[in-house]
C-alpha cells in the first residue's frame, strides 16, 4: 500500500481510529520508504525502527482494547535532532555530541509520546541549528526533494525534507531565526514558529534561548494544527512558558476564512535581494487574499531592516554562553586527555575539533559582543533594536489582523553556493527574523512554483502573540484556495525520488 | 614566592588606615536546590543528588527556587535593605569544570536587596554600622577534590575528582559598602560583623550557617590608605576565611602585611589570596587585574523577579527580633557583663543557653554548664557547640538534679561525662554509674564515725568550739564516699556527733 506514505496525518489517524489501518503497517510503510530514499535524501540522523515499531503497537493494543485515542494516535513523525530522547542519541548536528545518549525526555519528546505519535527518528539539521541550508551539520548535508542538489532549507533542512519526501507526514522543528520557515518555503510544506513560550523549551538544546521556540512541520495546515495542540501548553519546567490556555490552532484550521479580516504588506519585506518570481508568488497571494475577501494595509516597519544586524548580536551572544557547557568534562566529545594535559588544554581541544566553523564564528562573536567595554554598544544596542522592532510589530497589529511576506527571499539555492559566504547565507532569514525577535508566531505554506526554477516559493503569515489561531485561520483558507487553483496539493509537483 | 616581612601591627595602624570590604556568601537552607528539585542535604555520596538540570544536561533549564527568593528578602529586610521591585538574574561566565555549564547563575546590576546596613556591637559595648551594598540571589559550583599533589590544590595534582552535588545550591552574597574609620579596630569589626550575620541568618531561619561546614565562607577584602588621603589603595582578595578568629586574624594579618609593602616602597598587587588556618597568613592567589571579564548578560532562561509589596511587607512583619536586641534584653535578663555576653556569642552559645532555661533551667546554671564544662568538651574534641551529643533538655535536667539534692556538681560533671559518651540520658547515666548522692543516715553514719574515729585531733578541735576545722572531716567523708554523699548532710551529721551546734 504505496499510498500510506502520501496520506495527510488527519487522514492516517482517521485511518486508524476507524481500523481501516494499523499503526504498524503506517510505520512499516514510512520505515519502508526510508530505507528506500533516505541514503539519497539524508534526512535522518537517527532511525528509532524498534521504538517507533513499539509505539505503533502499542496504539494497536490500545485501539484493541476499546481505549480512546488521540487525534494523532499512530502517526509518524520525524523529530529534529534537538529535542532529547532518553535512550536515543541526540547530536544537534554536532561531533560535539557524538554518542550522548540523554538520560531525559525534552518535553516535546515526551508530548509525542503521551500522543502516541510514532516518533521515526531523528532529523539532519545544521549545527547547534546555525544555517539556513542544513550543510553546517558535521553529519553531511540534506538533499532538497525538489532538486537533491539544492538545499532543503535550514537548520530544519532535514525535518523539511523528511515531509516533501513523504518519509514523514509530521515533523518538528526549531525556529530561532526561520529554522522552521525557511525550510518550509524551499521545501513546499508548512511550518509554524508559536508565539514565544507557546511551547516548552525543556529539553530543546539551546541554540539562543531568548529566541529558540519548537514548532511544528506537516504538508498540510490542519495537519501542523493538530501536532501544533499536542505539543503546545504551559510547562512548569521552562519558566518562559506561557501559563495560558493554547489559542485554538484545530478549530481555525477546520474553519478557514480571511473574509473581513485585514492584512498587512510590510514595505521593508521586498526589493533589493529578492528573486523576481517569489515576488511575483507573492503578489499573487495577495490578490489571492483580497479576492477571499481580505483588505489589504500597507505597512511602515523601519525598524525591520536593523533585525538582521540586532539579531545576529543578540543570538551568538546567547549561543557563546549556551555553548560554553561543552567542555569535555561531563559527556560528549573528549579530545586529547592522554594523562599529560590539563582539563583546560582538553577543553580547548575538545571544543577546537568538536565545533563546527560557523558554530566557532558565532561563539567568537557573541563573546566579543558581550566582552566588557562592548556590550553596551553590541549586545546593549541590539536589545534596544528589538524593542523597537516589537514597537512596530504593535503598532502594525493595531491596523491589522495578519502581516502577509514572502518567507525566504529566494528559492532554495544549490548547495554548496552560500557555503563560504556568511553574509549570503544570513539574507536568508531576511523576513523571519523580526518575529523571532519580537517574540510573536507566523507560518510558512506553500504559494507556488517561482517560474525561473520551478521551485516552491513559501508565503509567511504573521500574527500577534498568543493570537496563533490567527495564522491556521488564513492559511487554511489560502491552502484551500491554492488547491483548488492548481487542482491539486504542490508537492504532488515534485519530481518523484 | 618571597616571605614578607611583616611590621608590627602598631607600626601599621601608624601610618595607615585600613579600608575593608566583607562578601559573605551564606548556603540557604532550603530543601532544594536553587534551580531544580534536587536536595540539599549535605554528605551524601558524590553527584547522588544532581539531576539534567545542575548537571547543565543539553536542553535543561532552570526553575526559580521561591523559598529562595523568599529567603534572600527576608535577609535584605533584616539587613535594612531596600527590595527590588524587579531585578534579574545574570549569567556570569567563565570557565571552571566544577561549574556545570561553565557560567554561574547569579544576579550582576539588579540585585533582589541594596542599601542596607548592619549594627555590630564591639567587644566592650560600642555600636559600629556596617553599611550593606547590596544581597543577591546565586547558586552554588560544585566541589573539586585536587588528587596526587601535596597541597590539595589543583597545582601539581595528577587529576581532579568532582561531586555536583553542592551545584546550585542557593547561596546569598552579602557584600559591604567599604568599611571606613574603623581603625585599628578594623580586624575585630570584621570580626564582630561575621559574628552578627551568622547570628542574624540563624535567626532568620533561613540557613544554619555553620561556617565549619562551609554554609557560611567569608572573602576578606583589605587595602591601606595613608592617614589623610581619600582615594583608597590597591586591594588584596582573601578568600575562604571560614571562621570567626580567621575573619579576625586575616584581616590583621593583611594590614601588617600591606603596611610592609608599602613600606618598603613596594606597591599591592591586586589578586586573590589563601589563608592559612595553621599560622594566620595569606599567600598569593590569582592576579586580578581588573582584566577578568565575566561577561555578565541577563539570564535568558528566567523571567524576572518582581516581588510584590504586599509580600515584602508580609515578611517584614514576621521578621523575628533582631538578634543584637535579643542579646541585649537576654544581658538584661541574666545580669552579665557585655564582655561575658560577647564570649557567650563568640562561643555560639546564645541560642543553646536559651533552649536550656526553657527547659527549665536557671539562666546562671544553662551558663555554667555551656560556657565551662561543655566548651571546655567542644574545644578538646574540635566540635562546635550544638554538635555535642547533648541536647539543652539534658542539660536542664542535669541542673534540676543537682536543684534536688540528687547530685552534686562533681557527681553532675560526671553525669555530662556519661551522656557525652554516649551513655544515655542524665536518668539513664546516672542509674548506670549509680551516681546518686548518699544522704541515707544510715550509709552516712558509718562513714562519719570512721572520719571521726581516724582524725581525733581534728574532732577535739571541733568539739572544742573551732567549727571551722569541720570541714576536713566533710573531706574525709567525701573521699570515703568517693564524692556521692551529701556534702550538707554529712556535716550536719558530723556536727550532731560531736554535740557541737553550728555558731
Amino acid at each position: 500500500m504505496t499510498d500510506i506514505i502520501k496520506l495527510t496525518a488527519a487522514e492516517i489517524a482517521a485511518k486508524i481510529a476507524a481500523g481501516e489501518l494499523t499503526a504498524v503497517e503506517v510505520t512499516e510503510a514510512h520505515l519502508a520508504r526510508i530505507d528506500a530514499i533516505d541514503e539519497k535524501v539524508h534526512a535522518f540522523l537517527h532511525i528509532d525502527r524498534e521504538g517507533a515499531l513499539a509505539q505503533a503497537r502499542a496504539v494497536d493494543a490500545k485501539r484493541a482494547a476499546g481505549q480512546q485515542l488521540g487525534p494523532l494516535a499512530g502517526v509518524p513523525l520525524a523529530l529534529k535532532d534537538i529535542f532529547t530522547t532518553e535512550g536515543i542519541p541526540t547530536t544537534v548536528g554536532s561531533k560535539i555530541l557524538e554518542g550522548w545518549i540523554p538520560p531525559y525526555d525534552a518535553t516535546v519528546t515526551r508530548k509525542l509520546k503521551e500522543a502516541d505519535v510514532v516518533i521515526l527518528g531523528k532529523t539532519n539539521m545544521d549545527e547547534f541549528a546555525m544555517g539556513s541550508s542544513t550543510e553546517n551539520s558535521a553529519y553531511g548535508p540534506t538533499g532538497n526533494p525538489w532538486d537533491l542538489t539544492r538545499i532543503p532549507g535550514g537548520s530544519g533542512g532535514g525535518s523539511s525534507a523528511a515531509l516533501a519526501s513523504y518519509e514523514a507526514p509530521l515533523a518538528i522543528g526549531t525556529d530561532t531565526g526561520g529554522s522552521i520557515r525557511q525550510p518550509a518555503a524551499v521545501t513546499g510544506t508548512v511550518g509554524v514558529k508559536p508565539t514565544y513560550g507557546g511551547v516548552s523549551r525543556y529539553g530543546m538544546v539551546a541554540f539562543s534561548s531568548s529566541l529558540d521556540q519548537g514548532g511544528p512541520c506537516a504538508r498540510t495546515v490542519l495537519d501542523a494544527a493538530l501536532l501544533h495542540e499536542v505539543i503546545a501548553g504551559h510547562d512548569p519546567l521552562d519558566s518562559t512558558s506561557i501559563d495560558a490556555p493554547v489559542p485554538p490552532v484545530v478549530e481555525a484550521a477546520r474553519n478557514g476564512s480571511v473574509a473581513g479580516m485585514r492584512v498587512g504588506v510590510v514595505r521593508q519585506f521586498r526589493g533589493e535581494g529578492y528573486q523576481a518570481g517569489v515576488i511575483q508568488r507573492f503578489d499573487e497571494s495577495v490578490e489571492l487574499l483580497k479576492a477571499l475577501g481580505a483588505e489589504i494595509v500597507e505597512l511602515d516597519c523601519p525598524s525591520f531592516d536593523l533585525a538582521l544586524s540586532a539579531y545576529y548580536l543578540i543570538a551568538p551572544s546567547e549561543c557563546s554562553s549556551n555553548l560554553a557547557r561543552f567542555d569535555a568534562m561531563r559527556y560528549g566529545l573528549r579530545v586529547g586527555d592522554d594523562g599529560t594535559k590539563s582539563a583546560e588544554e582538553v577543553t580547548a581541544l575538545t571544543r577546537e575539533a568538536g565545533f563546527g566553523d560557523e558554530v566557532k564564528r558565532r561563539i567568537i562573536l557573541g563573546t566579543y559582543a558581550l566582552s566588557s567595554g562592548y556590550y553596551d554598544a553590541y549586545y546593549g544596542s541590539a536589545q534596544k533594536v528589538r524593542t523597537l522592532i516589537k514597537q512596530d510589530f504593535d503598532k502594525a497589529f493595531e491596523q491589522v489582523d495578519v502581516i502577509v511576506s514572502p518567507t525566504t527571499p529566494t528559492t532554495a539555492f544549490p548547495i554548496g553556493e552560500r557555503a563560504d559566504d556568511p553574509m549570503a547565507m544570513y539574507l536568508a532569514d531576511l523576513c523571519t527574523i523580526p518575529t523571532n525577535l519580537a517574540g510573536n508566531a507566523a507560518m510558512s505554506l506553500p504559494c507556488g512554483l517561482a517560474p525561473e526554477d520551478n521551485l516552491p516559493v513559501g508565503l509567511q503569515i504573521i500574527a500577534p502573540a498568543m493570537k496563533d489561531d490567527r495564522l491556521y485561520k488564513v492559511g487554511a483558507a489560502v491552502e484551500a484556495a491554492f488547491v483548488e487553483k492548481w487542482g491539486h496539493p504542490l508537492l504532488e509537483e515534485a519530481p518523484s525520488l | 614566592m618571597t616571605v614578607t616581612e611583616l611590621v608590627s601591627y602598631e607600626a601599621a595602624l601608624a601610618g595607615y588606615d585600613p579600608v575593608m570590604g566583607l562578601e559573605v556568601h551564606v548556603e540557604l537552607g532550603t530543601r532544594t536546590k536553587m534551580f531544580c528539585g534536587c536536595s540539599t542535604e549535605l554528605g551524601a555520596e558524590p553527584n547522588s543528588q544532581t539531576c539534567p538540570i545542575c548537571l547543565g544536561l543539553p536542553g535543561s533549564l532552570p526553575v526559580v527556587n521561591s523559598i529562595g527568593v523568599e529567603s534572600a528578602i527576608k535577609i535584605g529586610l533584616a539587613l535594612n535593605c531596600e527590595i527590588a521591585e524587579w531585578c534579574r538574574f545574570a549569567r556570569k561566565n567563565y570557565f571552571y569544570p566544577d561549574m556545570p555549564k561553565n557560567f554561574q547563575t547569579s544576579q550582576y546590576d539588579e540585585p533582589i536587596a541594596f542599601n542596607g546596613y548592619l549594627d555590630v556591637q564591639l567587644e566592650d559595648g560600642e555600636i559600629f554600622r556596617v553599611e550593606i551594598e547590596r544581597a543577591h540571589m546565586e547558586e552554588d559550583t560544585g566541589k573539586s577534590t585536587h588528587v596526587g599533589g601535596a597541597t590539595g590544590r589543583i597545582h601539581g595534582a595528577s587529576h581532579s575528582l568532582l561531586d555536583y552535588n553542592r551545584a546550585g545550591i542557593p547561596l546569598i552574597e552579602i557584600v559591604t559598602k567599604p568599611i571606613e574609620g574603623a581603625g585599628e579596630r578594623a580586624p575585630e569589626v570584621a570580626k564582630a560583623y561575621v559574628a552578627e550575620l551568622r547570628e542574624l541568618i540563624k535567626a532568620l531561619g533561613v540557613s544554619e550557617a555553620r561556617m565549619d561546614k562551609g554554609q557560611m565562607r567569608c572573602d576578606v577584602n583589605l587595602s591601606l590608605r595613608r592617614h589623610g588621603v581619600e582615594k583608597f589603595g590597591t586591594r588584596s582578595e582573601t578568600k575562604n576565611v571560614n571562621s570567626l578568629r580567621s575573619v579576625e586574624r586575616a584581616a590583621r594579618f593583611e594590614i601588617q602585611r600591606h603596611a610592609a609593602v608599602l613600606e618598603s616602597g613596594g606597591t599591592i598587587v591586586q589578586e586573590t589570596r589563601h589563608f592559612h588556618e595553621e599560622d594566620g597568613s595569606t599567600t598569593s592567589g590569582r592576579i586580578k587585574d581588573n582584566a577578568e571579564d565575566y561577561r555578565y548578560f541577563p539570564e535568558p532562561d528566567l523571567v524576572p523577579v518582581a516581588p510584590s509589596r504586599e509580600w515584602v511587607e508580609e515578611l517584614r512583619a514576621g521578621l523575628p527580633e533582631l538578634p543584637r536586641l535579643h542579646r541585649k534584653r537576654l544581658r538584661e535578663e541574666w545580669g552579665i557583663s557585655e564582655h561575658d555576653m560577647q564570649s557567650i556569642l563568640n562561643a555560639g552559645a546564645v541560642d543553646l543557653i536559651v533552649a536550656t532555661t526553657d527547659a527549665g533551667a536557671p539562666a546562671d546554671q544553662a551558663r555554667k554548664w555551656w560556657m565551662g564544662e561543655l566548651s571546655r568538651n567542644a574545644n578538646e574534641s574540635g566540635r562546635a557547640l550544638d554538635e555535642l551529643p547533648i541536647s539543652p533538655a539534658q542539660v536542664a535536667r542535669v541542673t534540676a538534679l543537682v536543684a534536688s539534692g540528687d547530685l552534686n556538681d562533681k557527681l553532675a560533671r560526671q553525669v555530662i561525662e556519661g551522656v557525652l559518651a554516649g551513655e544515655g540520658d542524665p536518668d539513664t547515666v546516672v542509674d548506670k554509674r549509680g551516681l546518686k548522692v548518699v544522704s541515707d543516715d544510715g550509709a552516712l553514719g558509718t562513714a562519719v564515725e570512721e572520719a571521726i574515729a581516724s582524725n581525733a585531733a581534728i574532732a577535739d578541735k571541733i568539739r572544742g568550739g573551732k567549727v571551722a576545722a569541720v570541714g576536713a572531716l566533710v573531706g574525709a567523708v567525701m573521699k570515703a564516699t568517693r564524692g556521692q554523699a551529701d556534702a550538707a548532710r554529712v556535716k550536719e551529721l558530723i556536727l550532731e556527733k560531736l554535740g557541737v551546734s553550728e555558731g
